[in-house]
């Protein structure tokens, strides 16, 4: 039996994509919260995220990079369509990216500037995102319907990253901050229910392929255990809201685990909607071959040094910056 | 103007000032993470708290330009899809695993440890701190070797094949050291570490102008007054055989860089003169007889091929021929101030006489416009191929309209502009600030 090297990549890309939705959503999340907190919560929670965003902002170079190395076909076609909403992404996380450092070494009303960049280029960056997914799963048709569906995926996942980013202030931090976050977390919440329910029942209507996959019987019999799951997932990060510092993270990343699933589920095979499946737009074996070899070495220890980092700033954060 | 060449034209100037302003910080972090290195060695083995605020300082500056770096590099990684879609159908089997070990290899290394080398100092012990700085360095030395494998490839490229009409990868060992790779990666190297020499140097330098009496700004002028002037002999001998490395390998890129337009014998150098590509003349000429055969050939007779036997698949004369002399002019300059301010340095140990201090604080950006002139020469010199004999840049262009190109030129140029505006001036307030002990 030889290898599926396509299916293969396209599991990697998943992953690659599943883990920087995770981690620089949470980042992002904490930025879009910015306006809430004081200037000495601010300080906090840029300390949270601090040591890791550079790394979290990677993994979206490696799912692009996987896109480009794997599906080189699938890569100009989709980063072509997006053209203007990717620059609106990429002039985000730039301003947002830099805003890291200016803002600290900025003074007066140059540091308010770079403060409201941080949120500023934090929610262009979700939007273009949600807003990129959105166009995606419509397959870039055009119409001011499908736009439409686009501007409420962009909406839907801001309200996912402020969930990840609230929950995430949860666990990191402590006193009135995390009052303060377990209430934003509440909202981020509702938020979620709404568009991850919007952009459920809308997907299948704008998508006939979509449509046939999940409601073909028999198998939405067991295909409704994914948006139960999702819902379960829901309540349970509703119900420790309050209680627990931890789970309502951990019940955060599962939605977000059991949505980007279910989308998986409804684009597989195809790379390009309806355009293009996975086997057609993959590059040569032999270029997949080299780089399924290295990734298999370098992911371990990848994974190994990532685990390090956070485990070196585990606990709650304390405002410390390394310049003082 | 066409729609397409329009759009073409749009699409490289977008992608030319994309990694033209990324190029800047990592010329200046590649070298800079092992003065980050230096002085934390010394810190270590002296347990003098002055080398840990030096390194304090330092680290400010790094992690800004590492910023700079990473968004803008993030923005080259989508900008191969969107600017040159035929790129990755045509050469993807080579340039997307070398893209993939860059990301896998260098980019995560540098990253995570970044954030350890920032914030874990007193989370972590000084050894683990140390290894962590260490790993940054490596990081971004790895980033350069595989991009710059890369970039080599386009200019040089070896090692492949075909496989029913795709071109693949045959044999990668000969990818990755093609025949202009070595000349290239040592060049650059050298060239970061006189980049952030001269960073280095002249900031303390204008912290000294400002404040004589800092004994930290001393020291670091003199680590960076010493390495680059140990550095900049070395870039010169390199600079030298990529030379000959290019002649070999890419005559037309050399032809244009000395404006030979006719292949014959004995052929003058060029020192001055305004190539008119339309009329494929030098205007104005100053010239040295026989000088460029002596050079390039080391035989004042020899016979040099002039553009006429490449024409029309040559790159444009006037942007290479004034790049090239506009990095050899600055290397120069760099040089002599190098070596001038090293022999004050050792002679009276302490301090600089005032002009010289300016001298330094005038070069500290130096090292980014020998760089950039060299990347002009490079890839300008490259055309009208983006793959040298498999790939024309035209080729490769996409279908974005010229519109949507215009408007995200526009939005990149303003948040460029202001980002770098706000760099400089930043890393130079830190600097003038000085360390705090």
């Amino acid at each position: 039996m030889t290898l599926d090297l396509p299916l293969v990549f396209a599991l990697l890309m998943g992953v690659a994509i599943l883990a920087y939705v995770v981690l620089d959503g949470y980042d992002l999340g904490v930025g879009m919260l910015m306006p809430g907190a004081s200037a000495a919560e601010q300080d906090v929670m840029v300390a949270s995220i601090g040591p890791f965003w550079d790394a979290n902002e990677t993994w979206l170079v490696l799912g692009v990079g996987i896109l480009l190395v794997a599906f080189p076909a699938a890569h100009g076609w989709i980063l072509g369509a997006l053209y203007l909403p990717v620059a609106g992404m990429l002039i985000g996380l730039m301003l947002r990216g830099v805003a890291f450092e200016f803002r600290v070494k900025a003074e007066g009303w140059h540091r308010e500037l770079w403060n409201w960049l941080f949120w500023f280029g934090s929610f262009v960056a979700s939007f273009a995102q949600g807003f990129m997914l959105g166009r995606y799963l419509t397959a870039f048709q055009p119409g001011w319907a499908y736009f439409l569906f686009a501007l409420l995926a962009g909406a839907a996942l801001c309200g996912g990253y402020v969930l990840l980013g609230a929950t995430w202030l949860v666990l990191r931090t402590e006193g009135e901050l995390q009052r303060k976050a377990r209430a934003w977390a509440r909202w981020g919440l509702g938020w979620v229910a709404l568009g991850v329910a919007l952009v459920s029942l809308a997907t299948p209507l704008v998508s006939e392929a979509v449509r046939e996959k999940w409601f073909a019987w028999p198998r939405i019999l067991y295909m409704s255990a994914l948006p139960l799951a999702t819902l379960a997932a829901w309540l349970w990060v509703w119900r420790s809201l309050d209680r627990s510092d931890g789970k309502p993270f951990a019940g955060t990343v599962a939605i977000f685990a059991l949505a980007f699933a279910g989308l998986a589920y409804s684009v597989f095979p195809y790379v390009v909607l309806g355009g293009m499946t996975i086997w057609q737009a993959a590059a040569h074996p032999s270029a997949l071959m080299i780089v399924l070899v290295g990734t298999a070495i370098v992911l371990p220890v990848l994974v190994g040094y990532t685990a390090f980092a956070y485990r070196v700033f585990r606990g709650k954060v304390r405002a410390e910056r390394y310049e003082h | 103007m066409t729609e397409a060449s329009e759009a073409l034209l749009l699409a490289r100037t977008q992608f030319g000032l994309n990694i033209a302003f990324h190029i800047l910080f990592p010329a200046i972090n590649i070298a800079l993470a092992w003065f980050l290195v230096y002085f934390r060695v010394r810190h270590l083995r002296s347990g003098d708290p002055q080398w840990l605020a030096t390194y304090k300082l330092w680290v400010r500056i790094f992690a800004l330009t590492f910023a700079m770096g990473v968004v803008s590099g993030v923005t080259m990684s989508f900008q191969f899809g969107t600017n040159w879609p035929g790129y990755m159908l045509k050469v993807g089997n080579i340039a997307g695993p070398l893209l993939a070990y860059e990301v896998l290899t260098a980019f995560f290394l540098e990253a995570t440890f970044l954030g350890v080398m920032l914030f874990g100092m007193d989370r972590v012990s000084p050894r683990v701190h140390l290894l962590a700085t260490v790993m940054v360095g490596a990081g971004t030395a790895l980033s350069a070797f595989w991009i710059l494998a890369l970039n080599s490839w386009m200019q040089t490229p070896a090692g492949h094949g075909y496989d029913a009409g795709q071109l693949i990868a045959e044999d990668w060992l000969q990818v990755i050291f093609n025949p202009s790779f070595p000349y290239r990666l040592v060049h650059m190297l050298l060239a970061s570490g006189l980049t952030a020499a001269f960073l280095v140097a002249g900031l303390s330098a204008w912290r000294l102008l400002r404040a004589p009496q800092d004994a930290g700004a001393a020291r670091t002028l003199r680590s960076g007054a010493f390495v680059a002037a140990l550095l900049a002999p070395l870039q010169i001998a390199a600079g030298d055989l990529h030379g000959l490395n290019t002649l070999e390998h890419q005559p037309a890129k050399i032809a244009a860089v000395e404006a030979i337009w006719h292949t014959h014998k004995g052929v003058p150098l060029v020192l001055f003169a305004i190539p008119d590509d339309a009329r494929r003349r030098n205007d104005f000429a100053i010239e040295v007889p026989k000088l460029a055969s002596l050079v390039l050939r080391h035989d004042a007779e020899a016979e040099l091929q002039g553009l006429d036997r490449f024409a029309p698949d040559h790159p444009p004369v006037a942007p290479l021929f004034f790049a090239f002399r506009g990095m050899v002019a600055v290397g120069m300059l760099m040089l002599a101030l190098a070596w001038t301010g090293a022999c004050f340095l050792r002679k009276r140990a302490a301090v600089l006489p005032r002009p010289l201090l300016w001298g330094f604080a005038g070069f500290t950006f130096s090292g980014w416009i020998a760089t950039l002139c060299g990347w002009l020469v490079t890839e300008i010199g490259r055309q009208p191929w983006l793959v040298t004999g498999i790939l024309r840049t035209a080729d490769a262009a996409g279908g974005v309209r010229a519109a949507s190109l215009g408007a995200s030129l526009t939005g990149y140029v303003l948040v460029y502009g202001v980002m770098l505006l706000a760099y400089m001036v930043v890393i130079t307030h830190i600097a003038g600030e000085g360390a705090k002990a």
